[in-house]
């Protein structure tokens, strides 16, 4: 289900990492917490974020919720197919429903990430 | 927290629950916005049990309820359903409701569940001089809709009421899948529907036995979350957001329930003179210009000046825009009047748009 070389957030978010580049989007777990989503907020392109600031808001039809970054750098990249397709944040979470793409500053930051068998577990927590 | 009869079947169907004015309810099952499309061109099943029913009888019980509501309950034969309101003496809503004449001398109102307990002290406090017994049965009921085009041929083979001969705003006693019920021509979503009452500990027979009839139709179950995506495309009020103390009838759009001709009713006075002098402020709906999704509470702005607030406000599943509610001073109520909902630190294009935002057409 989640895959295992991502790193993942309390705040359900996930990041994939290629070279200097990480990939952020939110989880299945926070997506069918929120159910239908129907807006995506970005950021632009450009945008220098610290770690854990707010990247943007996905919004389902009863709830609005806030996106942190879970590594600081900056946007090289965003999914703007969200605009039109917001939906893509509930049919593929962690694959075609990914959000921005940061250049990462500080990979140490990844350390305060968990694992995919520490999110798994975190989960487990949650639903007890 | 209380909960309904059904609150295991829901379980079961895997809903998705959650605390609603102190009850444990189903807010979505499948997705919200499958059901809600469901009602809108099948049909959909909710669990309402929560809803308040009050019961007034007695020599008096018309006199009482005409004194307590605006609409005019002397055009109740047995059978007949109207909406109306519990009004404060300053026009205000204490609630809004449905009023059923059962019997002659027999009303039964159908309350908000947040106002159910309100509503009885409420009525109880201006009983004096009536001849009238009061009853909150809200605990006894439990409450089915099912809403949508094919609900009436979905229900039909499941009661021996004729369908047929039931007009919008009709009831009639009978039976649902063998249970004995208050079967009843009305709905809080747009559609054509029914609100099945029971007092059966067995209402899950009712439940269930709709379900697997309009299986292959393709209807489903329903939580609250679409119940108010539907009912405000249809605009349809919400107490608490959109209705309350501090709003009057009219300025809610409902001066249509208000007979000033029928006599004396609490709030009389004080609508007769805003309907002379004129109202200064109205509800209006809106629909998105640009993209965003309004919630109740958001400020709403003229040019720079914040004027009011959202009272209800989301993302219709039909419309596939974000709509809404909200009072405006007269002058800017016309239709495509610009105005601004402040969403986070934007202020979003919104206009003025007639209502309701959905009707559906009539066959």
């Amino acid at each position: 289900m989640y895959p295992d070389n991502f790193y993942y957030t309390k705040d359900h978010e996930w990041v994939r990492i290629e070279g200097d580049k990480g990939t952020i989007g939110i989880t299945d777990f926070a997506q069918k917490q929120l159910g239908d989503v129907v807006y995506v907020e970005l950021p632009a392109v450009g945008t220098n974020l610290e770690f854990h600031q707010t990247i943007g808001v996905v919004e389902s039809v009863k709830a609005v919720s806030d996106v942190y970054s879970p590594v600081s750098g900056e946007v090289v990249a965003v999914n703007t197919e969200l605009n039109d397709s917001p939906e893509l944040l509930n049919e593929d979470p962690h694959g075609k429903g990914w959000m921005i793409q940061i250049k990462i500053r500080d990979d140490s930051e990844l350390q305060k990430l968990m694992t995919v068998e520490e999110y798994e577990k975190f989960l487990e927590g949650l639903e007890e | 927290m209380k909960r309904t009869r059904l609150n295991l079947t829901h379980k079961k169907l895997g809903a998705k629950m959650i605390e609603f004015f102190d009850w444990e309810m189903p807010v979505e099952y499948s997705g919200l916005i499958q059901e809600h499309m469901a009602v809108r061109t099948k049909a959909g099943l909710f669990d309402v049990s929560h809803m308040g029913e009050i019961l007034i009888t007695g020599k008096d019980a018309l006199d009482f309820v005409q004194y307590l509501t605006p609409n005019n309950a002397a055009r109740l034969t047995p059978g007949k359903v109207q909406y109306s309101a519990l009004t404060t003496p300053e026009g205000t809503f204490v609630d809004d409701l449905l009023v059923y004449c059962l019997e002659e001398n027999i009303y039964f109102l159908v309350v908000n569940a947040s106002n159910s307990d309100k509503d009885y002290e409420w009525i109880l406090s201006h009983k004096n001089g009536f001849d009238v017994k009061v009853e909150n049965q809200s605990s006894c009921y439990s409450q089915i809709a099912f809403q949508g085009p094919l609900a009436f041929g979905i229900l039909k083979p499941l009661t021996e009421v004729n369908l047929e001969q039931m007009n919008s705003f009709t009831s009639n006693w009978g039976h649902v899948a063998g249970e004995e019920a208050l079967i009843s021509r009305t709905g809080y979503t747009g559609e054509d529907g029914f609100e099945i009452y029971t007092l059966s500990q067995n209402p899950e027979k009712i439940w269930n036995v709709i379900l697997e009839q309009g299986k292959e139709d393709g209807i489903l179950p329903v939580g609250l979350g679409a119940r108010d995506t539907l009912r405000l495309e249809a605009t349809l009020m919400l107490y608490g957001n959109d209705i309350d103390e501090t709003t009057t009838v009219l300025e809610a759009g409902l001066g249509w329930i208000v007979k000033f001709k029928k006599g004396d009713f609490l709030g009389r006075d004080v609508l007769l003179r805003q309907k002379e002098e004129g109202i200064e402020r109205k509800i209006v709906g809106f629909e998105m210009i640009e993209r965003g999704i309004p919630r109740p509470h958001y400020p709403v702005f003229i040019g720079d000046e914040k004027i009011s607030q959202v009272t209800s406000g989301t993302f219709s599943p039909y419309l596939k825009k974000g709509i809404g509610l909200t009072y405006l001073p007269i002058e800017y109520t016309e239709i495509g009047t610009m105005i601004d909902i402040g969403i986070r630190d934007k202020k979003i294009k919104t206009q003025v748009v007639p209502l309701p935002f959905y009707k559906r057409i009539k066959e």
